[in-house]
């Protein structure tokens, strides 16, 4: 925000008045979507009461809430097996042995262009036919988690790379081997680093347990739809569940925000120490 | 594979819909996208809360429920419209947030040098918005935008969900006369790879040619 300040200049008495009828004109242009829209509802009939009343009531939002228990379980599973899948991906994709390396470049790259739902639609109409029917549960996680962790894998790789080769040295230096050094030197700092954005990415995968809806497993959408055929409340149900969603991931990414913020804070504290301490010193230099 | 050659008119026909959702949608979110990244960098404090709201609404709801919302709840207050239209402006909405925040992390590293320069010659916000700071911050994000048409390629898929009959649709239409699971969908996986590769080949090449070398 503070770079995008620059952007203008710190407005005078004219242009304070020319901001005032913007927003005059901007809150004018709400208002009137809004009654538009208000408007709309209304004349359907879709604003009356006891068309909303259900969701006052508690039935209607423990359905709802045992749905989004669902959504939350599925959402949880599925990204620790794309944390695991994408770690020993990532680690694949680093190592030295040919053979591996390739297999977890094309397992990435493939996965990475193929929707989730053709995946959905594999598991849910491919495999039984192999002779392999899955709990619902599983319908829905597995194709999801597999996905995911070709994302996932990119994300640890990055992390990986980005750390600072001496770390790697250091540890093979004290003469730990390779996979020691990746296990307790290299990846416990690489996966600290990248905490915020393996938090926004787990966004990414509540919305995608949306899918629910298509292997009929009972999350939030799925839950949503048999109420709006049982009650014909299409439209304030799947207004609601959208509702619902939004607060759920918006608190998601304002926590991976809290925390990248945290991480530059202290990357910020470190390096205005370093300066600091150089100052002193050069300070402390007679001239 | 001969599956898929048997039944190549269906999956012709299921790319060509999927090409079209993909071009139509990702320019609405192209255009829709630059205009609330401007918004969410403009002095009027209204402008930038109803693009951050804008923003934190389609990234924070599944595409999945979007489509629902707009497809069978829409109706029930009278907005009706053919059922292709209705999945492009969804899709092209729901894109258009995550364009936004690729084009304002562009903005943000265009340097302030080029700002405080295009003030300084007396252009106003808009003006120093738009020939200035634009061009060179549209340059910088050639690849994550391309990433995101790759991201909106593959969401096309959730249009099947709905009912519009793209690749993904006409894979499992084709499975389910045939029951041959494996190369059908992989003949649609490879589908995707495909389009997705030459995304990834065009933006390579735009991007070479609009860099600028700092």
């Amino acid at each position: 925000m503070s770079a995008s300040r620059v952007l203008f200049d710190e407005p005078g008495p004219i242009a304070r008045r020319r901001m005032r009828i913007a927003t005059i004109v901007v809150g004018v242009a709400v208002a009137a979507l809004l009654a538009v829209a208000v408007k709309r509802f209304a004349d359907h009939g879709q604003l009356d009461a006891d068309k909303w009343r259900p969701y006052t009531t508690w039935p209607m939002w423990r359905y709802l809430l045992e749905g989004l228990w669902a959504t939350v379980r599925a959402a949880a599973v599925a990204t620790a097996l794309s944390v695991v899948g994408g770690i020993v991906l990532a680690l694949g994709r680093l190592s030295r042995q040919r053979a591996l390396r390739w297999s977890a470049t094309v397992y990435i790259e493939v996965m990475r262009t193929v929707p989730v739902l053709l995946l959905v639609y594999l598991v849910l109409f491919g495999l039984p036919h192999y002779g392999v029917d899955l709990p619902l549960f599983w319908k829905l996680v597995l194709p999801l988690s597999v996905s995911a962790s070709a994302v996932f894998a990119e994300i640890f790789r990055a992390g990986i790379l980005s750390l600072d080769r001496g770390q790697r040295e250091a540890g093979l230096a004290v003469g730990l081997t390779d996979g020691q050094t990746m296990r307790l030197i290299v990846l416990p700092q690489a996966v600290r680093r990248l905490l915020p954005s393996l938090v926004s990415q787990s966004v990414g995968l509540l919305k995608d347990t949306s899918l629910g809806f298509i292997v009929s497993y009972s999350e939030l959408l799925y839950s949503g739809r048999v109420l709006a055929t049982y009650n014909r409340l299409l439209i304030q149900t799947y207004i609601i569940i959208a509702l619902v969603y939004i607060v759920l991931n918006a608190s998601l990414s304002k926590l991976a925000r809290t925390l990248e913020a945290r991480q530059g804070f202290r990357s910020v504290g470190r390096r205005r120490l370093r300066t600091l301490v150089r100052a002193k010193a050069a300070a402390d230099q007679p001239l | 594979m001969d599956v898929v050659l048997r039944h190549l008119s269906a999956f012709t026909d299921g790319i060509v819909t999927t090409l079209e959702l993909t071009a139509l949608s990702f320019l609405g979110a192209l255009l829709i996208g630059v205009v609330v990244a401007a918004m969410r960098v403009s002095p009027v404090a209204a402008l930038r809360g109803v693009g951050t709201v804008y923003v934190e609404t389609f990234q924070n709801t599944p595409l999945l429920v979007l489509l629902v919302l707009f497809v069978f709840g829409l109706p029930e207050v009278g907005v009706i419209f053919p059922l292709f239209t209705t999945a492009v402006i969804v899709i092209a909405l729901y894109e258009a947030a995550y364009i936004a925040e690729a084009v304002r992390s562009g903005i943000n590293t265009v340097s302030i040098g080029q700002a405080e320069a295009a003030r300084a010659l007396g252009l106003t916000f808009g003006q120093s918005l738009r020939l200035v700071i634009l061009p060179q911050a549209l340059r910088g994000v050639v690849q994550p935008i391309g990433n995101i048409f790759i991201a909106l390629t593959m969401n096309t898929s959730l249009a099947a969900a709905v009912g519009v009959v793209e690749l993904t649709s006409a894979a499992n239409r084709v499975n389910l006369m045939e029951a041959q699971p494996i190369p059908v969908f992989v003949g649609a996986g490879i589908g995707y790879m495909l389009i997705c590769a030459t995304a990834g080949i065009v933006t390579g090449m735009i991007e070479r040619k609009v860099a600028i070398v700092r």
